[in-house]
């Protein structure tokens, strides 16, 4: 029983090992660009529209109206970087249930890797909200005292971020592991089907969460903006 | 008792004691969130959506202490650094 999808390697170039993870997170990459490249070429704005372009702007609204809804602001802004973590992540949730795939999100390293992405665009939308200096003198707010925590509160959010999805994928995936060794009838699918459910729910979480970060970031640099434009 | 196994007891103990209560206690305060979540729509159905994500973002934060002893354990058991001291 292998606890991570990183011990998987196939193939080593040199220093760089080749592992499951990274081989699935090229299938899920692949899988969601080929089918981009697909529904592109038959886009529509008059009916008939085919059944992946709806199914597409679906699900593009629905991601543009949760950051509607979780910004109040206006959501375009946003979309690339978030929709891009959602639907990475609920690809490779969702492939899960697929015999033979490790999902690439019940790894650390995947993880940790989205949740640094996450960490580093904080301020990158910030900076580009308010520029340098105002978004820097959000960090000594409401006091210079506070500094310390401020950054240590950021680290450690990043640090839930990247624990708390490999934690929910792994166990699900250990769990049924597990389950085929004690009672391999039915009951692992029943399991398989809470794992499904998990997945969904921690993709959206994730996005979520970085979302709510980003957009604090910003709108604590916009409140400095709307004071001190009247002082 | 050598060194070996008592480090295998205590891990395993731990690593028991970890998931136990960490998940206990994750348990019982994500039931009270959902319980007062519930509450609240029944109140304002109107709100259901903004409720519901609020909830969801809080559990998420209430298990993140959850899945913490989880992995907490899993080291433990199947990557304790504490092996190499005695081998």
């Amino acid at each position: 029983m292998t606890l991570s999808p990183d011990e998987i390697v196939y193939f080593s170039i040199g220093p760089l090992n080749v592992s499951a993870t990274l081989v699935f997170t090229w299938v899920v990459m692949a899988l969601l660009v080929g089918m981009s490249l697909v529904v592109r070429r038959g886009l529509r704005v008059e009916p008939p529209i085919g059944r992946a372009q709806l199914m597409f702007e679906a699900l593009i609204g629905f991601v543009l109206d949760q950051i509607r809804d979780v910004a109040h602001q206006e959501p375009r802004r946003y979309l690339p970087f978030v929709g891009t973590l959602f639907l990475f992540i609920l690809t490779s949730n969702v492939l899960s249930v697929v015999p033979g795939f490790r999902p690439p999100t019940g790894s650390l390293t995947t993880t940790a890797a989205l949740a640094l992405a996450v960490f580093l665009a904080v301020p990158v939308f910030g900076v580009s909200q308010v520029g340098l200096r105002r978004y820097l003198r959000s960090y000594l707010e409401p006091m210079p005292i506070m500094l310390p925590f401020t950054i240590l509160g950021e680290i450690t959010r990043t640090l839930a971020l990247a624990v708390r999805l490999f934690g929910n994928v792994m166990s699900s995936s250990l769990l049924i592991a597990v389950l085929l060794v004690v009672a391999p009838l039915a009951f692992p699918v029943l399991m398989q089907a809470l794992g499904l459910l998990i997945g969904v729910l921690q993709a959206y979480i994730f996005t979520v969460l970085a979302l709510v970060y980003i957009a604090a970031g910003m709108s604590q640099s916009q409140k400095r903006v709307s004071t001190g434009g009247s002082a | 008792m050598t060194d070996m196994s008592l480090i295998a007891v205590v891990s395993v103990l731990t690593a028991g004691l970890t998931v136990a209560i960490g998940a206990g206690l994750a348990a019982l305060a994500e039931g009270r969130a959902v319980a007062q979540g519930l509450q609240s729509i029944a109140q304002q159905p109107d709100e259901t959506n903004s409720i519901s994500r609020a909830m969801f973002v809080g559990l998420a934060m209430i298990e993140t202490s959850g899945i913490y002893c989880f992995v907490v354990s899993l080291i433990l058991i199947f990557a304790n650094p504490f092996w190499r001291a005695v081998q």
